[in-house]
């Protein structure tokens, strides 16, 4: 029996802005009337580590989504995405931002960093639909490359039962004033590329 | 009403709405946020909020203001409650004057600690009673309602969330904070104030007596559920009775469920699910706290029901998730397991990416050039803090506990090694609990050097204030202790101050202080990275020019701004412009680049 009415699994690099994201769908989903639980990554392992913040909108249980289990993947680093995709539901959708951020293993030359279609071929064979997109060139875009969690969360908007106006509302309370309108730019710019 | 919340935003929210007059704490994950957010949300409130030097001095602190009659409270992760154990264990024997509420963070696989001792064993050794939260609304409710157990029972009360707790998000419904406090006052009272022998002796036997009527009135308390159905139960306690409910959900099983919130545990409740069922699965995390008291009480209520837990199916090391519940839960009723998801090729062809000192740390520099002074066969003990992290820089030799770094290289050279000896910590560490270790490194004539990597801050747990910042929790001015003069009066023979970023300076003083025949002190200072970033600090820029000859001694300083590709290394946008690598190329090939 389901026991959430979605789940979400963000996953990226300290720094990123993940917990951003889960911030607003947090508060959306207050806005909505729905109860919402998320996890999130503190401390130690934020320093250049993989981060991964778990969101579930519906839901009255323990905030972290089973392996298996989540209806959308988020990441906001490709390596990431694969790294976590125990999480994702075979129903599941996974959205990847394909901009890369080496890890001091790769830059070291320890280790080697995958390419593309090695990671989104084992992805393709686990879930429903994988949606790559180039989410850091479209925030330079919107005007700010910061705002790459945002264009992120824009495209997460298309598969979340949670409204637009709700999530735009929650966007304004977390986001200064003065980078409000790149961030709504870069919100509709991460809509359009799933549509 | 109602707000998305952090746990320890919630936690801190319950501190205030049960009007708390004190509040103290040292930053440590998962706890940090509760100090933090009563700093920000303080205002007009009668309140004072502190970082205190360290656990034992915030919980003294809390149990000074709750003895005058304010409410007060501690903060603190678990290994902080090991600094504060010796006012702990004493306190519940004399007592409180208005409530006092200890909130103790634990973090089950030690997401950000070097342990995953269970605290409510704590609570249970100095007879505190225990709140342990499953989720921020109950954290915050629980906060609240631990002052009126304090008062009405005079005994402090231990709130226990964990890494799931206090670092979860939730709906949480919240109220509002009363805005006045109440009188202050100290009221003598040396039987119940003063622990001489002949005064702890009556109190020890109260203190016993009351555990019965603590207990009693706790079987009410809402965070104790029990439900009667099916012949098999389960017993879940703090967050575990989450993942329980989940996991009957999601098997839809008819079955029996007590869920305990609270130490003394509800000992009718336990009895009543062990007479109605032949089988029971005790679910928590880490210890088998609850357990052990459902076997103890097992041999009178129902002997021959089956009992699983810790032997069979739920780990006693890590944190527990729904899976690992909800298959407990499949083995006990003959039901199939579901596997955990396995992606061969993210195991495969992924890199590791684990956390790492920031580009552009002074740490690592500071290390560079300690080794450099002190080569590869001295002993380098280290501490608690971001520098931990520097583990592959062959300069982190040990890391046991806060300011451990100073006396075990004092029982190294005394017990009687024979190499150099460079011990580092921080300088948050070294105010919380390395003074004491420097001390006694002077008094009994070990020769160390002893490093304090000064980047002015307590950065690893978020950039808090300490005394060596001038700065308060609130943000105030407040004096700025001098490590220097410290280490001076600590009795130090050599104290030297040199900036890391100066590379070969910082190795010429590294060299002296090794040369010193006495206790020499180092501090490494150079503010940290990040907070220097925040506070628009310019910085200057740096590239590789057409020397590099490819022999990768800039690469495996291990700074995440330097790459190398096809045999060349190269400087990526990460840099901060320290200009460290500058220094270290051998062929000169690393220059500034005028902007």
């Amino acid at each position: 029996m389901k026991t959430s009415e979605c789940d979400i699994v963000i996953v990226g690099v300290g720094g990123q802005g993940v917990i951003l994201i889960s911030d607003v769908i947090g508060r959306a989903a207050v806005k909505a009337d729905k109860p919402v639980r998320g996890a999130e990554t503190h401390g130690m392992a934020q320093r250049g580590g993989s981060v991964i913040n778990h969101t579930r909108i519906g839901c009255r249980f323990s905030p972290m989504v089973a392996s298996g289990g989540a209806d959308v993947l988020l990441a906001l680093e490709p390596a990431e995405a694969l790294r976590f995709s125990h999480f994702l539901s075979p129903e599941g959708v996974a959205l990847v931002n394909i901009t890369p951020i080496l890890p001091v293993t790769v830059t070291t030359g320890k280790a080697k960093y995958p390419s593309l279609p090695e990671i989104l071929a084992p992805l393709r064979d686990i879930c429903r639909a994988v949606v790559p997109m180039d989410a850091t060139a479209i925030a330079k875009k919107a005007g700010t490359v910061q705002a790459m969690n945002v264009v992120m969360l824009g495209a997460l908007s298309r598969h979340i039962p949670l409204s637009e106006k709700l999530l735009l509302a929650a966007l304004a309370e977390v986001v200064p004033p003065r980078y409000l309108e790149a961030n709504k730019k870069a919100f509709a710019l991460g809509k359009a590329e799933v549509e | 009403m109602r707000e998305y919340l952090l746990g320890n935003v919630a936690i801190a929210k319950g501190l205030l709405e049960a009007g708390v007059g004190l509040a103290a704490g040292y930053p440590g994950t998962p706890s940090s946020e509760i100090i933090e957010t009563l700093a920000d949300l303080k205002g007009d409130l009668p309140l004072h909020v502190e970082w205190s030097v360290n656990e034992k001095v915030a919980l003294e602190m809390a149990a000074g203001a709750s003895w005058a009659g304010t409410r007060a409270s501690a903060t603190m992760k678990h290994v902080g409650l090991n600094v504060a154990a010796d006012p702990f264990m004493t306190l519940a024997y004399l007592g409180v004057g208005a409530g006092l509420v200890v909130v103790c963070a634990d973090d089950p696989f030690c997401h950000s600690s070097q342990n995953e001792q269970d605290s409510r064993r704590y609570a249970e050794f100095a007879f505190v009673p225990c709140l342990d939260p499953a989720d921020p609304q109950e954290a915050k409710d629980m906060a609240v309602y631990a002052f009126e157990l304090s008062e009405k029972f005079n005994v402090p009360v231990m709130l226990r969330p964990t890494t799931r707790v206090s670092h979860a998000r939730a709906d949480v419904e919240t109220g509002a904070a009363p805005c006045s406090g109440g009188r202050c006052q100290f009221i003598k009272n040396p039987a119940r104030r003063v622990a001489l022998p002949v005064h702890a002796r009556p109190l020890h036997t109260e203190l016993i007596r009351k555990q019965a009527a603590i207990e009693e009135e706790l079987q009410s308390a809402p965070w104790n559920k029990l439900e009667l159905k099916g012949e098999s139960g389960i017993i879940a306690s703090g967050i575990s009775g989450l993942y329980a409910e989940e996991a009957i959900h999601d098997l839809d099983l008819d079955i029996s469920l007590l869920r305990i919130g609270t130490y003394p545990m509800p000992s009718r409740m336990i009895r009543e699910l062990l007479e109605h069922v032949s089988r029971v699965l005790v679910v928590e995390e880490l210890e088998p706290f609850v357990e052990e008291q459902v076997e103890r009480l097992a041999r009178k209520a129902n002997p021959t029901v089956e009992i699983l837990g810790k032997d069979s199916s739920i780990p006693r090391e890590g944190e527990l998730d729904f899976l690992t519940v909800r298959n407990a839960l499949a083995l006990m009723l003959g039901r199939p397991e579901r596997s955990a998801l396995r992606v061969a090729a993210a195991e495969k062809i992924l890199p590791p990416r684990p956390p790492a000192l920031c580009p552009g740390c002074s740490h690592r520099a500071t290390y560079y050039a300690m080794r450099k002074a002190f080569g590869k066969k001295a002993v380098y003990p280290s501490d608690i803090g971001c520098y931990t992290m520097a583990v592959g820089m062959g300069t982190v030799d040990t890391c046991l506990c806060m300011g451990a770094s100073i006396t075990l290289a004092s029982g190294i050279r005394l017990g009687g090694e024979t190499e150099g000896i460079c011990c580092s910590l921080g300088d948050s560490t070294f105010l919380h609990g390395g003074m004491t270790g420097l001390l006694n490194a002077a008094y009994n004539k070990a020769r160390i050097t002893v490093t304090i990597l000064d980047n002015s801050t307590t950065a690893m747990t978020g950039h808090q204030p300490h005394p060596g910042t001038g700065v308060t929790a609130t943000g105030e001015a407040t004096i700025q202790v001098s490590l220097e003069a410290l280490a001076k009066a600590l009795g130090a023979g050599l104290v030297e101050t040199t900036d890391p970023y100066d590379l070969n300076k910082a190795i010429e003083v590294f060299q002296k202080a090794k040369e010193f025949p006495g206790l020499s002190v180092v501090i490494a200072r150079q503010p940290c990275v990040i907070k220097a970033r925040r506070s628009g600090a310019g910085r200057k820029s740096f590239a590789v020019g057409k020397d590099c000859a490819g022999c990768r001694v800039c690469v495996d300083f291990g700074c995440p701004a330097i790459e190398f590709e096809d045999e060349e290394a190269r400087i990526n946008a990460l840099c901060t412009g320290c200009g460290v690598c500058a220094k270290i190329c051998p062929s000169a090939a690393i220059q500034e680049v005028r902007r």
